[in-house]
C-alpha cells in the first residue's frame, strides 16, 4: 500500500502494530507456560506464568489507548480505520487467551503434585499444542495481512473442539468410574475447556484478520465440532446390577 | 394466559432505498479550449437527498457542477458534449430556458456572496423578479419562510432591513441557502460551502443540509471528508476529469472499490 501523505501516520499505525506483536509474544508465552505445566506438574512455571499476566493486561490498556487517541488525532478512513478497530479486537482476545492461561496455572497449583492417569495428560498436551499452534498461527497471519492464512486457522478450529469433546468424554469416564477422581477431574476438565476457549479466540483474531484485508465479515457460520453440550452423562454410567 | 414467550421476530422488507434518479448524466464531456476537464461523466443523482463530491483539486467537480445549471455556458472557452436530464428533461436542450432552470436549480458557493442591499432585499429578489408573489404581503411570507427554513429568522428578525453583509460569515451563507431556498429550487448545488466557516458555523450548515434533504436534491462538493462522510446519503470521486467511483456513502468510506479512491480517502495520494 501506498503511504500516507502523512508520514507520522504510518509511524502510529506501525507502532499499534508492533505493541500487537508484542502482546501477541506474551500470550503465546503465557498459554505454552501454562500447558507445560499442566502436563510436566511444574507448580513453580505456573506461578510464574500466573505473575507474567499482569504485563499483558498492561500492553491491552495501552494499546486501547493508542488506539483512541490515533483515531482522534488521524479520523481514519476505511481501511486505516479498520486497523485500528482490529488493533483494538485483537488486544482484547489477547488479554482474554492471558487470563485463560493464568486459570489453567493458578489450576495447576491447587492440584499440586498428583498424578493423572497418562491417556490424559497426552490429549491435555496435544491440546494445549494444537491450540499453540492456532494462536500463532493466526498471529503470524494477521502481522502479514495474509487472510488465506486467516482463513485456514478459522477453518481448523473444529480440530480443537473435537480434541476437547473426547477429552470431555473421558474425564467424564473417569468421575464415574472412582468417583474420589471427581476433584481432580474437574479441575483438568476445566482447563481443557480454558485451551478450548483460546482456540475460540484465535478464531475471532481470525476473523478480525480477514475483516482488515477483506473489509467484510466472513459471510459462513463457523463449523462447531465442540458437541459436549450433546454427551448425556447417564450413557457414561457405569453398568450397576 | 399463555406464559410463553414468542420469540419470533417479523424482519420486515427493507424499501428500496435508491430514490427516483432526478439528475442524469451520460457521457458528459467538458472541454476549455484545449483542456479536456471532464471526462465522459455518467451519474445518476437520486432525489430528496445529499450527494456529495470530492476529489484532489482541479478534477472537475466544480466543472460538473457548474453543468447542472449550465453556468459553464458563461465560460467563452467552454464546451459541453454529453446529455444531462432532470426529471428526464433535456436541459441542454435549445428550447430549454435558461432562466427558469437557474430557478429551478440554485447554487450556493465557497465564499457567502450576499448582495450589498438589506437581509430582506437578499431574500426577496429572487422571488420578485421570478414573479412568485402577487404581493408584498406574499413576498414578506416567503422571505420570512425561508429565513425559517435556513435557521437563520431567530437570529435576524429584529433586523431584517440591516445589510446582508454584516453578519457574520456563518450566518451569511445561511443567508445565501436561504436566498436559494426563496425561488423553490427542486436542486440546490453547493461548491464547498463550508469551507470559510469556522467549525460551529458549518455544523450549523451541515445541520442545515440535513433538514432540507427531505425537501431538495442536494448536490455538494466538498474537500473535507468527514463532512462528506457525515451530510451526504451518496459520494463521488472525481480525480483527473474522471468520476472514478459513485455509490452509497458508507461504502465509499469503509469498502471503496477502486485503488485511487482508497488511497485518496485515506490520505495516501502523492
Ligand atoms: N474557467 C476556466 N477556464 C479554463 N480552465 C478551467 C476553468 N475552470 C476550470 N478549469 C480547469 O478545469 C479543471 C477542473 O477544474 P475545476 O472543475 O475547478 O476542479 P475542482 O472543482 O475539482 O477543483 C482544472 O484543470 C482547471 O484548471
Ligand atoms: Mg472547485
Amino acid at each position: 500500500m501506498p503511504q500516507h501523505t502523512v508520514a507520522s501516520f504510518d509511524a502510529d499505525l506501525k507502532v499499534l502494530d508492533s505493541m500487537i506483536g508484542d502482546m501477541g509474544d506474551g500470550a503465546g508465552r503465557a498459554l505454552s507456560g501454562a500447558t507445560k505445566a499442566l502436563i510436566g506438574r511444574d507448580v513453580a512455571l505456573a506461578q510464574h506464568v500466573i505473575g507474567a499476566d499482569r504485563a499483558i493486561d498492561t500492553l491491552q490498556h495501552e494499546i486501547e489507548e493508542r488506539a483512541v487517541q490515533t483515531i482522534a488525532r488521524r479520523q481514519p478512513m476505511a481501511v486505516d480505520l479498520r486497523e485500528i478497530v482490529a488493533a483494538m479486537r485483537v488486544a482484547n482476545d489477547l488479554e482474554r487467551v492471558g487470563d485463560l492461561a493464568k486459570n489453567v496455572a493458578k489450576r495447576v497449583v491447587a492440584i499440586g503434585e498428583q498424578r493423572s492417569p497418562v491417556a490424559l495428560a497426552a490429549g491435555l498436551e496435544s491440546l494445549g499444542l494444537r491450540v499453540g499452534e492456532q494462536l500463532g498461527a493466526v498471529l503470524k497471519a494477521y502481522r502479514n495481512r495474509d487472510a488465506a492464512g486467516a482463513m485456514a486457522v478459522w477453518e481448523a478450529d473444529g480440530a480443537i473442539d473435537a480434541l476437547f469433546t473426547s477429552l470431555f468424554r473421558e474425564l467424564l469416564t473417569y468421575m464415574m468410574e472412582d468417583p474420589r477422581s471427581i476433584g481432580f477431574c474437574t479441575h483438568l476438565l476445566f482447563c481443557a475447556k480454558n485451551l478450548e476457549r483460546v482456540g475460540d479466540h484465535a478464531t475471532n483474531i481470525a476473523e478480525t484478520a480477514h475483516f482488515v484485508i477483506t473489509g467484510k465479515i466472513i459471510a459462513t457460520e463457523r463449523p462447531k465440532a465442540d458437541e459436549s453440550i450433546a454427551i448425556d452423562a447417564a450413557m457414561h454410567a457405569p453398568r450397576t446390577s | 394466559m399463555d406464559a410463553r414467550v414468542n420469540f419470533d421476530v417479523e424482519f420486515q422488507e427493507q424499501p428500496a432505498v435508491a430514490a427516483a434518479p432526478k439528475i442524469v448524466a451520460r457521457d458528459v464531456n467538458v472541454y476549455y479550449g484545449d483542456k479536456h476537464a471532464l471526462k465522459g461523466v455518467n451519474v445518476d443523482i437520486p432525489e430528496r437527498s445529499v450527494t456529495a463530491f470530492i476529489g484532489p483539486s482541479g478534477c472537475g467537480k466544480s466543472t460538473f457542477l457548474r453543468c447542472i445549471n449550465r453556468m459553464n455556458d458563461t465560460i467563452p472557452i467552454c464546451r459541453v458534449t454529453g446529455k444531462i436530464t432532470i426529471a428526464g428533461e433535456d436541459i441542454y436542450d435549445r428550447s430549454l430556458d435558461v432562466v427558469q432552470l437557474r430557478a429551478r436549480v440554485g447554487m450556493v458557493f465557497q465564499k457567502p456572496n450576499p448582495f450589498p442591499k438589506s437581509i430582506f432585499e437578499n431574500i426577496a429578489y429572487g422571488p420578485r423578479i421570478h414573479g412568485l408573489a402577487r404581493n408584498n404581503a406574499e413576498l414578506e411570507e416567503i422571505v420570512v419562510s425561508s429565513l425559517q427554513r435556513a435557521g437563520l429568522f431567530e437570529e435576524v428578525k429584529d433586523r431584517l432591513n440591516d445589510s446582508g453583509t454584516g453578519l457574520s460569515g456563518g450566518q451569511q451563507q445561511r443567508l445565501c441557502i436561504a436566498r436559494a431556498i426563496a425561488v423553490a429550487p427542486e436542486i440546490i448545488l453547493m461548491d464547498e460551502p463550508c469551507s470559510a466557516l469556522d467549525p460551529i458555523a458549518t455544523a450549523r450548515v451541515e445541520d442545515l443540509i440535513d433538514e432540507l434533504r427531505g425537501d431538495y436534491t442536494i448536490v455538494i462538493v466538498t474537500h473535507n471528508m468527514q463532512q462528506a462522510a457525515r451530510v451526504s446519503q451518496r459520494t463521488a470521486f472525481f480525480h483527473l476529469g474522471e468520476l472514478v467511483e459513485e455509490g452509497v456513502t458508507e461504502a465509499i468510506f469503509s469498502t471503496p472499490s477502486d485503488r485511487r479512491t482508497q488511497d485518496y480517502i485515506t490520505g495516501r495520494f502523492g
